[in-house]
């Protein structure tokens, strides 16, 4: 089983925004792996794996676009067990989901994987549409929004429930296939390849951490750095942010002393009950 | 310019209400442009459907097939993109529901479409308004190419008003190629007689602090008292308390109310981006630092145990 992950940097989104010039200034951001794509890591590295701690079988490929910097997200994503990774060089803040779409597509087309795990939106752009597009250009099943995945023995196929504003969907699909990943992945018992980890197999509730073993391993790990031009792909985003703006700020109310101050005003004053 | 076509959601019943604010985004967008408003109605049995939504568009496409009943993207996305084409539109929205943001960028692949997601303002023909960042943006954006893509923010638009005589055509469905994939179940929530979170008028939400999913009873003794939706932050959905489709936030649902209750939630950034359009806020939480305060209109420094019951009391008794 070969599985291609994505991995976004984001600006830290703990951190408040500065705006200027219709722009967000970014050059003092610190950086981190996009959330989702950790746990989508954490997926991809759970199918090639008998349980926690557990014997391997497979090759987890992390994939990520932008300037030489993102390296280091990349060397975490090698620490917790990424086999190795390609840095794809670009200006990662001018591209749009149509853009990563194709150069998606153009790897996945090089190293012809089983499996692409991505996070289902980054936390920056909040799109939602890279694992879809890129489904559709591949013309390949999709299955988004994942609560919890298990390959099937035969490593064709895979049973997954979906978060759906409904309740939760049970949908089975064929490899190979793109698989976007949602907060409930990380679960204990939520992901397992069936040839490779039995029902009672489990992992730690959360994303690994890096051990000191896995941060020396990645040190020795293979980073490739592929041009655009290599790949043959054309970046030219179709949709171009024109101008960032703050929300409208909400002011602080007031704090009201009793329950019963509390319903006068909601009942005489904003009249809402 | 090219019409404007809808992606209409539906049930047994009709449009589902979750796709009225795109009907409406879509009127705003035609209005714009110049271009019709159109509808696509997709899925088996869909007739009474297709007859609710020519309530709403002058033309309604329909792709009724035993074929399509499940609603997967691999075998829908097809149909959107014929519709596309067979209504001449130059845009293409949908609410961006799960069905919506799983399907529309997979059809805008196939259409060879930029597309915007989550739009809160039609600004031009192919200009938007949108949150990023977890809300703490707003980004103006504009999409190339000669069919734009857009799933629209159910809360950002109103529902769509009934009034159209709209033509019913239903179109012969060709190959359907599921590529493998297939619908096993669908585990829908208990159904409750309360509002969608999305289209609620009242929510009342409960966050970490409420502790056990056992102490949601008093929460939703509150909600049905309002005739409201029940919510929940990530921190309590995440720690199994509720189900996780009652999360409110921006990996979760965004809801706008006029009246939005926020009990034992601190407050954090994801929390805040899916609920601050909401018309009046209320916090109650014990701790009077929380962020959660720093948004609300009325905070009532309180522990859940005390203030919900007394809550409950008062509301009782201005209800007479």
């Amino acid at each position: 089983m070969k599985i291609l992950v994505t991995c976004k940097r984001v600006p830290n989104p703990e951190h408040k925004l500065k705006f200027g010039g219709g722009k967000i200034d970014l050059a003092s951001a610190s950086w981190q792996l996009n959330t989702f794509d950790e746990y989508a890591v954490e997926t991809a590295l759970r199918l090639t794996e008998a349980g926690k701690g557990g014997a391997r079988s497979g090759e987890v490929v992390a994939l990520s676009i932008g300037p030489k910097d993102v390296q280091q997200q990349l060397r975490g994503v090698l620490a917790m067990g990424a086999d190795r990774a390609i840095l794809v060089g670009g200006d990662d803040g001018a591209l749009d989901a149509w853009a990563v779409a194709r150069i998606v597509k153009a790897v996945v087309e090089r190293e012809k994987p089983d499996l692409v795990v991505l996070g289902k939106q980054a936390v920056d752009g909040d799109s939602n549409q890279v694992g879809q597009i890129l489904a559709g250009l591949l013309g390949w099943p999709q299955a988004t929004f994942l609560a919890s995945m298990r390959l099937a023995a035969d490593g064709k196929s895979a049973t997954v429930t979906r978060e759906v504003d409904a309740g939760v969907e049970e949908k089975r699909v064929r490899l190979p296939a793109v698989v976007t990943v949602d907060l409930r992945i990380i679960g204990k018992k939520a992901v397992r390849a069936e040839g490779l980890a039995g029902a009672d197999a489990e992992w730690d509730e959360s994303p690994r951490y890096a051990s000191l073993k896995g941060i020396m391993a990645a040190k020795k790990k293979e980073i490739k750095d592929v041009t655009l031009a290599e790949l043959g792909v054309d970046a030219a985003p179709t949709m171009k942010v024109n101008a960032y703006e703050a929300p409208p700020q909400r002011q602080a109310g007031v704090k009201v002393a009793s329950v019963e101050e509390l319903v006068a005003k909601l009942h005489n004053e904003a009249k809402v009950i | 310019m090219g019409a404007v076509l809808v992606f209409c959601e539906s049930d047994d019943k009709g449009v589902r209400s979750a796709s009225l604010p795109a009907l409406s985004a879509g009127a705003a967008l035609a209005k714009l442009t110049g271009g019709d408003l159109a509808a696509v109605v997709i899925g088996k049995g869909v007739a009474a459907a297709a007859a609710d939504a020519a309530k709403y568009a002058k033309r309604v496409l329909v792709y009724d097939d035993a074929k399509l009943e499940a609603p997967l993207a691999e075998t829908w996305a097809p149909q959107l993109a014929d519709a596309v084409k067979r209504a001449g539109a130059s845009a293409l929205l949908g609410t961006a529901s799960s069905t919506g943001k799983d399907i529309l960028p997979r059809a805008a692949a196939l259409l060879g479409a930029g597309m915007a997601s989550d739009i809160t303002a039609v600004l031009a023909a192919n200009r938007f308004k949108r949150p990023a960042y977890a809300g703490n943006a707003i980004e103006e954006i504009e999409v190339g190419g000669s069919v734009v893509v857009a799933s629209v923010r159910q809360t950002a638009f109103p529902p769509a008003a009934a009034g159209a005589a709209g033509a019913v055509e239903n179109v012969a469905v060709g190959a359907v190629d599921a590529l493998g994939a297939e619908l096993v179940a669908l585990h829908a929530t208990q159904k409750s007689a309360r509002p969608d979170l999305g289209e609620a008028k009242v929510v009342v939400s409960g966050g970490r602090g409420m502790r056990e999913g056992k102490n949601f009873a008093v929460l939703e003794e509150l909600t049905d008292l309002l005739g409201g939706a029940l919510g929940a932050s990530r921190a309590a959905c995440d720690a199994g308390m509720v189900p996780n489709d009652l999360q409110v936030g921006q990996t979760g649902r965004v809801v706008a109310p006029q009246l939005y209750i926020a009990v034992a939630i601190s407050g954090a950034i994801q929390h805040l981006a899916g609920m601050k359009g909401s018309k009046v806020i209320v916090a109650i939480n014990k701790n009077p630092d929380e962020p959660i305060f720093q948004v609300a209109d009325y905070g009532l420094v309180d522990t859940w145990e005390k203030a919900i019951p007394a809550l409950i009391a008062e509301v009782n008794k201005l209800k007479g």
